[in-house]
């Protein structure tokens, strides 16, 4: 089973450099410096966050600490992850009470 | 081979044909008539013959030239400019440019010293190009013209297209055909002895920094700036037929239109592009231009199916990759005012680059306030302000934005800042090159080329200056006045004038400090304050949206490709012209299926495959003669 981290990269190769990684690109590299995704383009990396996650990012997230490269996005969705499996639990727990 | 050339060009000239050859040189010319319609018959000679000149284009001072040059003793047998270049030219040599206002190219034989000389017009309205076909020199308007002489190649220039592919046009001289130049903007050119010697008569300058803000006040450079507006529009409504106008609802055509109105004693004609996509629509803006200036108006509604359907047309025009479908809806345009039987359209075109009126500008100064002010919370608002008519911006979280525009310490100090992002934004295109295309370019920076060209004073002009030097000097020849200008209004015999070009007001405008041309954002600023009264509110009032058209979904109607599309991108075809890699320009077609080509990049790339993919083919092994009669036209 493909990492996040492969997850994610392959994305970013596919939807934005269209296969075209000559030579790679590390997993700290700025997509806004080092132009592999323009500011329309963030638009379609939140959407696939979102689809393929299945979580929505407010406002306040929308941030490049969070968004502009594969480490970035990898600790961001392993954050929302355990957000959300702790809401889960809480549900849950709420439940069985 | 005269016939052959000329047949290539009879689009651009309907009315009339002719040819002159002696020993050493042929000339041929395809005319469209509009000053002089009877004795304004082209090659024309002089009294006795010993010079012959083709030319395309207007003398719009020809009258007063006309008038001094009898005064020295010239004899006149006709009424048209063309014979005042002539006579010009006997009387004050290669100089005679310097005396002329217009557009033009031409060339003057002269048959007792076998020499030609060659000229184009300051800002590059009027195209010229020139090969060497072995020891044979050619010449025309356009490209296609040259390319039926076996010895002219028809491959396409790398270097040209990665130009383009950052710039959004070739360098000049470069064309997008290796040995094709074209003769830039505001040279000469003499051809003796088999050996071709250009020089510059004229370029844009602006004064140096220090000298802004001196001189007179601001009302009266408003007045001044009416003033020579209004000579310039008088003088470009010189013909012997209609004339027309554009009026796209924007404020510099509706003030060239208003203008006009002055001096026409009837209801002056207009014509305007309206889109079914009411992103790219300004019908309310139009309508009240109308109304206001009570023009008879026409206007062609336009989709992105239409788009599709032309483009083919469209880049046999153009001649040259493009990565916007804008010129598209231009070229229907003119075939409207052709079928309404209209030959010449005063628009409102250079208007942004002389004036100050591209968002690129404001990107400038907001990068530098950015870069002044790295904390102010005011950055958002002015970014907002920037693009209120591009649908996705407001979504776009600020981050990105600040982003975008994050001017560091080493980008402050580049020459060619205010363009940077842009030619960073489409440099991003040449992700789809092939291998062998990648290799051939060998990491070439065409920006160095662009360094080497420019005048020496340019490092001393304030930035919103140097911005401007390139708009105009670069990108408004090389696409606003070519791809979207001259091709796509000639390919239905229709000539555009621009009372913004005129050389009085470009001189005048270059020599304005820049607060007079952009106040904080407000762009043209002096143009509005002496168009108060003129247009109406509304058009001065309203935010500039820049002329666009729906790009790439053009060609993916419901997520299918049309025809031609689906063949000029197939694998096998990619790959057998060698140019773009085929599996990058796969997953792009499947981005354009699944309709998600949403940056500007992405649709960018797909125009600029196409464009580049119809080029190799209908000038390459589909280019043959009859080719122009299956366009739109026929």
């Amino acid at each position: 089973m493909a990492s996040v981290h492969d997850e994610v990269r392959q994305f970013v190769i596919d939807n934005f450099l269209f296969g075209q990684a000559d030579g790679g690109f590390s997993d700290d590299i700025s997509f806004i410096e080092s132009g592999i995704i323009d500011s329309t383009g963030v638009l379609e990396l939140i959407g696939f966050l979102e689809e393929r996650y299945q979580f929505q990012l407010a406002p306040t997230e929308l941030v490049p600490e969070n968004l502009d490269s594969v480490n970035n996005l990898a600790r961001l969705i392993a954050r929302k992850r355990k957000a959300s499996e702790q809401a889960q639990q809480k549900e849950e727990y709420g439940v069985c009470r | 081979m005269l016939g052959r050339m000329s047949e290539m060009l009879s689009h651009r000239g309907p009315d009339a044909r002719g040819t002159f050859a002696d020993d050493h040189a042929g000339l041929a010319h395809t005319r469209l008539s509009i000053i002089d319609l009877q004795g304004g018959g082209q090659p024309m000679g002089n009294e006795d013959g010993s010079l012959q000149i083709v030319f395309n284009g207007e003398i719009f001072n020809y009258l007063e030239l006309r008038e001094d040059l009898i005064k020295r003793g010239h004899h006149f047998a006709t009424r048209s400019d063309t014979e005042v270049i002539l006579h010009s030219f006997e009387e004050f040599g290669e100089d005679c440019v310097q005396r002329m206002n217009g557009q033009w190219a031409f060339a003057i034989w002269d048959r007792m010293k076998r020499s030609l000389f060659l000229s184009r017009d300051r800002m590059g309205v009027r195209p010229l190009f020139y090969a060497f076909a072995g020891r044979t020199f050619l010449f025309g308007s356009e490209i296609k013209a040259l390319l039926v002489h076996p010895g002219v190649k028809r491959t396409l220039d790398l270097r040209a297209l990665d130009e383009i592919f950052t710039f959004w046009h070739c360098l000049p001289p470069n064309t997008a055909f290796e040995g094709v130049r074209e003769l830039p903007p505001g040279h000469s050119a003499t051809l003796a002895k088999g050996r071709l010697t250009i020089r510059k008569y004229w370029e844009l300058q602006f004064p140096e920094s220090s000298e802004d803000g001196q001189g007179a006040s601001e009302e009266e450079r408003s007045a001044e700036l009416l003033e020579l507006l209004r000579d310039a529009t008088r003088i470009r409504l010189r013909a012997d037929v209609p004339v027309g106008a554009y009026l796209s609802g924007g404020l510099d055509s509706t003030v060239v239109t208003a203008l006009a109105r002055q001096f026409v004693p009837h209801r002056l004609r207009t014509f305007s592009i309206r889109f079914d996509d009411a992103e790219f629509d300004e019908g309310a803006y139009q309508q009240a231009a109308i109304r206001h200036l009570q023009t008879d108006h026409q206007e062609i509604y336009c989709d992105g199916a239409t788009i599709g359907r032309v483009f083919p047309d469209v880049i046999w025009h153009a001649e040259k990759p493009i990565l916007r479908t804008a010129p598209a809806p231009l070229f229907l345009l003119s075939k409207l005012v052709h079928e309404s039987g209209f030959k010449v359209v005063l628009t409102g075109e250079g208007s942004d680059e002389v004036l100050g009126g591209y968002d690129i500008f404001k990107e400038y100064k907001i990068r530098h306030f950015w870069a002044a002010h790295q904390d102010s919370r005011l950055r958002p608002l002015l970014l907002r302000r920037l693009y209120p008519y591009l649908k996705n911006i407001g979504a776009q979280p600020e981050a990105y934005l600040n982003a975008f525009f994050h001017p560091d310490a080493a980008e402050q100090e580049d020459p060619f800042s205010s363009h940077q992002p842009r030619w960073r934004l489409t440099s991003g295109l040449k992700l789809f090159y092939s291998a062998d295309v990648k290799a051939e370019l060998n990491g070439r920076q065409p920006a160095d080329d662009l360094g080497l060209r420019l005048p020496p004073a340019f490092l001393k002009w304030n930035g919103f200056h140097r911005a401007q030097y390139l708009e105009a000097s670069y990108l408004l020849p090389g696409y606003i006045l070519s791809s979207q200008g001259d091709r796509v209004a000639m390919a239905h015999a229709v000539e555009g004038r621009f009372p913004f070009l005129d050389c009085r007001v470009v001189e005048f405008a270059a020599a304005l400090p820049p607060r007079l041309k952009m106040k904080v954002l407000q762009e043209k600023y002096l143009l509005k304050r002496c168009a108060r009264g003129l247009v109406p509110d509304a058009v001065i009032r309203r935010h500039k949206q820049p002329y666009r058209a729906p790009d790439a979904r053009s060609f993916f109607p419901g997520g299918r490709p049309l025809d031609y599309i689906d063949a000029l991108l197939s694998a096998d075809r990619i790959r057998q012209d060698g140019v773009f890699e085929p599996a990058a320009v796969q997953r792009l077609v499947e981005k354009a299926r699944r309709g998600n080509l949403a940056g500007l990049r992405d649709n960018m790339a797909m125009v600029g495959i196409v464009s580049t993919q119809l080029l190799l083919h209908r000038f390459g092994r589909d280019f043959h003669v009859e080719e122009q009669h299956n366009g739109e036209r026929s």
